[in-house]
């Protein structure tokens, strides 16, 4: 039996990623909601979602007492960021006057801006909300039988700006190209929301319950 | 631009049943939220709004119960509205799987309650519903209130500056509803649509007046909404939400359709 940790650290509701990890699991697979560092050193798969301010997340697995557990996870099993879970794994977030995110990754997380204008001066809104295009910039396991260019449900207002080429999987368009996927080794990250994201969101976690870790 | 603008059914639910469900050969039992759902995800629905119209407070937990069954087995978002009042309804609807909650009358009575909600569940999950109202002569420029109680009671209060006062406390999106044209099934009021979808930041859903395919596209083209709900037409069998997107995209809207 492995057992997959989904990090419960007052963020947002996580009610959806469960219910959607144990709607692609089998009976091989335990998916466990917790806050406890402990449970998450002994889990096979780490799943780190996150809604709401970069300031709050930040300050939330730090009142849990989750950085070390979470650090670690990602540097040695097969973990899958959501959302703001992938913005914190990054440097720094331009969010609350600037916040000191995770580090793991460098680049920065930016807001697409009040009177954001796509190139010939539509108004977009913010946040970006609702079902765009994720385009497949590496090949990755995590992208069986998902098509290249299939829609996912994105809501956010935040988005990243990877420094390292190697490290972005995938892009979507909104107003500008940005990085809505990344990936190294054993950690995949996401801005937009699979436990969303009808079939192509579950095929992505099913292929997440079955990755072995390995880009 | 490669955003879709997304086609939400929105499905009303007294006492954990769908009242004017779907009449689906598939579906055996028309008043189940849940098969109602499922239909609906198998169609193409972007999101499921639910819209609780329980007359009895005391029969509320009804719903927390259809949003637990839903959420278990569809996968895409679920907004939530009808009778949330406190921050302790957002948190069980939220721990229930909604991912959106719909604010209407308690905003209107304490705004407050929106910027307190949004500060501690986050934009994303706020959506203020408004009811609005044209107030002016048809021959006048166009102004329009909130109005409560099912657009029986006026408020005062205008709406383009209510809209913009929503997107400031943190609305994450507006759900706006034509009490004219409600229930008329003569298409959106676009005029109405367009001014508050120019005026603020967060995306617009339009609602109230949708009979026909060429309505849903006018939503988009002419109201510039990012997202457009009905409920009738869906209902009825009249039209599948697969028409709606071919329509659509027929018209150059882009749609999710993959």
């Amino acid at each position: 039996m492995q057992t997959i940790a989904v990090v419960d650290y007052g963020m947002g509701n996580l009610r959806s990623v469960v219910n959607a990890l144990e709607a692609v699991g089998d009976k091989r697979y335990r998916v466990l909601l917790t806050s406890d560092p402990q449970q998450l050193a002994e889990a096979d798969r780490v799943v780190f979602p996150g809604q709401g301010a970069a300031g709050d997340c930040m300050r939330a697995i730090d009142e849990y007492g989750l950085r070390d557990a979470i650090v670690t996870a990602a540097a040695s099993r097969p973990f899958l960021g959501i959302c703001m879970g992938m913005q914190v794994l990054i440097d720094f977030s331009e969010e609350n006057q600037g916040t000191d995110c995770l580090g793991i990754f460098k680049g920065k997380v930016k807001y697409f801006g009040d009177g954001y204008r796509d190139q010939s001066g539509v108004k977009l809104k913010v946040p970006h909300m609702g079902w765009n295009r994720v385009t497949q910039v590496k090949s990755h396991p995590l992208w069986h039988s998902i098509d290249d260019g299939s829609r996912f449900y994105f809501v956010h207002s935040y988005y990243l700006e990877a420094q390292e080429p190697s490290l972005v999987a995938g892009t979507t368009d909104y107003g500008i190209r940005f990085t809505s996927v990344i990936a190294r080794d054993n950690v995949f990250a996401l801005q937009c929301h699979p436990e969303k994201s009808a079939d192509s969101g579950l095929q992505l976690l099913r292929n997440f319950v079955h990755w072995d870790g390995k880009a | 631009m490669t955003l879709a603008k997304r086609i939400i059914p929105c499905l009303d639910v007294d006492n954990g049943r769908v009242v004017k469900g779907v009449k689906f050969v598939e579906i055996r039992d028309a008043g189940d939220p849940v098969e109602n759902a499922r239909r609906y995800n198998l169609e193409g629905a972007d999101e499921l709004t639910f819209l609780d119209i329980t007359a009895s407070s005391d029969d509320r937990e009804t719903m927390v119960h259809v949003v637990e069954a839903v959420a278990r087995e569809v996968f895409i978002p679920l907004t939530v509205g009808g009778g949330i009042r406190e921050l302790s309804d957002i948190r069980r609807m939220l721990n229930a799987g909604a991912d959106k909650i719909s604010i209407n009358t308690a905003a209107v009575f304490n705004p407050e309650f929106v910027a307190r909600a949004a500060d501690k569940f986050g934009s994303q999950c706020i959506v203020v519903a408004v009811d609005a109202k044209r107030v002016s002569a048809p021959e006048e420029a166009g102004s329009w209130q909130i109005f409560t109680h099912g657009g029986r009671k006026p408020t005062g209060i205008d709406v383009l500056e209510w809209v913009e006062r929503m997107d400031r406390y943190g609305a994450g999106e507006i759900l706006l509803t034509s009490m004219d044209r409600d229930g008329t099934r003569i298409g959106f009021d676009n005029e109405l649509t367009r001014l508050v979808s120019r005026a603020i930041r967060v995306p617009v859903i339009a609602s109230g007046g949708v009979g026909n395919l060429q309505h849903l596209a006018d939503g988009i083209l002419e109201g510039e909404a990012d997202a457009v709900l009905a409920a009738s037409i869906f209902h009825f069998g009249e039209f599948r939400i697969s028409e709606a997107k071919a329509f659509m995209r027929a018209r150059g809207i882009e749609v999710r359709d993959d």
